[in-house]
């Protein structure tokens, strides 16, 4: 498993495969499945400062290929998450990435300032990037000015490196993906969903409560790679991609694209066994491939020879 | 313990009006002992559909190591579900959420089972263990209409058997519930699954009786992960605390959940 082992800001992990925020909760219900300490990092669901109850139901749709769900960011908030599921985590030897949410920059920084003394917290996953709350969220996300201020601002109390997730709902993601970088980010996770909607032929309204949710799954992952693409040439930050991710082949193609580290989101509820399985499957396809370790393969498609 | 398994189907048969029955083999089936859980399918190898299909087992063998479960074809994934054949395989995850607390209705006691539609099949398996354990059952079944009447004969092998449909052409004209009241149907504990419509009226009805409801709702991971399937609870109506119908549920007593 030599050739897995990576190191990026904050993150010493024995793989760079992790299940993505908010597809794995705090890891509760998987690790009757597997063993946790077997994943190269784990992305816990978003935290907020106060608990949140999220959206009404129906928060899930199915979709060619994917997904939209409209959850809004459930969670116990900041001190459950500080007192009940980190210690839980504790017991399993992987790096925890917290995903940092929030409608105002007060909340933000509260957060991030207090999950970010953990101590088996290693990274922070800044999520300027949810489409499902009406506050806030994505609209950090989409004005690159904005996005760069809240990140500074993050950075400057936090105590791990801080990377952050930016949103395809854009016209312009290098732009993001720089003001970020000046704002003084460690790394990039991408891409969070994409904004859809599904209509129902028999009310004709839209399924989602919430009207419109994040589309995730193998249906965007063609998109992922596009962005992470024109990103990793354009910035310095190592990147973390993400988006339809099903299997070792698609890991490899991320790392082509250009990202260090790669997370499973929609495929852990289709096959909860998902990370394990590419985990094990890695090794032998980075060797048939030619490579003695995973890393060469960052950029591939972009970088010469 | 949950399991994922290639099981291989025996048998698949339309037994009413796009109502299918389908008998599947794996070792997963010793996991299987509370009636009311459900199984999580995969139904295509690849993208389509992706996510899986919850459906409840309405029948444990586990001298054959086969369980059955019944089904409506409505949507892409049953529809493609519908038309596998015995030998081919199906992608299974489960046993997965909370069955029905067999044990509330004592020996001798007298069980009031109510179903409505595609509700009804976890009451089979139900039925079964409670008549194992000494328990008095009575069904009341409900459909739409007479063509999508299924598993009437073999619930009144079990016990007294009511069926009614909303347009009146099979059983009695109505719901449920009128079948219950015209007939004065007295009970020590009820289980029911259905429409939420169906599952509201009998816990306002019975406020001071044991009843346990099943519920449905679109799911996810069907594991507990996602929050596709949360619901407020009875004591904290719009407050934060949630239950998740797939692994607190699908089976919670009356009042518990927020319908």
């Amino acid at each position: 498993m030599k050739s897995l082992q990576i190191s990026l800001p904050g993150l010493d992990m024995k793989n760079p495969i992790m299940p993505a925020s908010g597809c794995f909760g705090f890891g509760r219900e998987f690790s009757q499945l597997f063993d946790l300490s077997q994943l190269g990092a784990i992305m816990i669901k978003a935290t907020t400062y106060e608990p949140r109850f999220g959206n009404p139901t129906p928060r899930v749709a199915e979709t060619t290929a994917g997904m939209l769900n409209a959850i809004g960011l459930q969670n116990p908030g900041l001190e459950k998450v500080m007192n009940e599921e980190l210690p839980w985590l504790d017991q399993f030897d992987v790096p925890i990435i917290a995903n940092v949410a929030g409608s105002q920059e007060e909340d933000y920084i509260a957060v991030a300032k207090e999950i970010s003394k953990a101590s088996n917290v290693h990274a922070l996953e800044l999520n300027i990037s949810c489409p499902n709350v009406k506050i806030g969220g994505i609209a950090f996300g989409t004005i690159p000015e904005v996005a760069k201020d809240l990140t500074k601002k993050v950075k400057e109390v936090s105590e791990v490196p801080i990377y952050v997730k930016l949103s395809p709902n854009v016209t312009n993601i290098v732009e993001m993906a720089k003001a970020v970088e000046d704002g003084g980010a460690d790394g990039l996770t991408m891409i969070n969903t994409l904004v859809g909607m599904r209509i129902d032929l028999k009310s004709g309204k839209p399924i989602l409560a919430n009207k419109t949710g994040g589309l995730s799954g193998p249906a965007i992952k063609p998109v992922a790679i596009r962005m992470i693409h024109e990103v990793s040439q354009n910035v310095s930050l190592p990147i973390i991609g993400m988006g339809g991710v099903q299997s070792a082949e698609d890991v490899i193609e991320y790392y082509y694209a250009g990202a260090s580290a790669v997370a499973v989101g929609t495929a852990n509820f289709v096959d909860p066994f998902v990370c394990p399985t590419i985990i094990e499957e890695l090794p032998e396809l980075v060797r048939r491939l030619g490579f003695d370790h995973i890393s060469e393969c960052t950029g591939r498609s972009w970088k010469n020879g | 313990m949950i399991k994922k398994e290639l099981c291989q189907i025996v048998s698949q048969a339309e037994i009413a009006e796009h109502i299918f029955m389908l008998t599947l083999q794996g070792e997963l089936v010793r996991e299987m002992n509370e009636p009311g859980q459900f199984v999580h399918l995969k139904i295509a190898q690849h993208f389509e559909p992706l996510l899986r299909r919850p459906i409840s087992i309405s029948d444990i063998q586990k001298d054959k190591n086969q369980f059955t479960m019944i089904y409506r074809a409505e949507g892409r994934g049953t529809a493609l579900l519908s038309e596998k054949k015995p030998g081919d395989v199906v992608d299974v995850l489960g046993p997965l959420g909370n069955g029905f607390p067999i044990h509330e209705a004592k020996p001798g006691e007298t069980a009031l089972l109510v179903g409505g539609g595609i509700g009804i099949p976890p009451l089979f398996e139900l039925s079964k263990q409670l008549v194992k354990q000494g328990v008095n059952v009575i069904h009341v079944l409900g459909f739409q209409s007479a063509n999508v009447v299924f598993y009437e004969d073999e619930f009144t092998k079990l016990g007294e058997t009511y069926v009614a449909t909303v347009d009146g052409s099979y059983g009695t004209k109505g719901f449920v519930t009128n079948i219950i009241e015209d007939r004065k149907l007295t009970f020590d504990v009820l289980y029911s699954c259905g429409p939420t419509p169906m599952l509201k009226a009998l816990e306002n009805n019975y406020l001071d009786k044991k009843v346990y409801l099943s519920l449905e709702e679109r799911m996810g991971c069907g594991i507990g992960a996602c929050f596709a399937c949360v619901c407020h609870t009875g004591d904290d109506p719009t407050g934060y605390t949630y239950k998740k119908v797939c692994s607190d549920g699908p089976v919670f007593k009356a009042g518990e959940v927020l319908l």
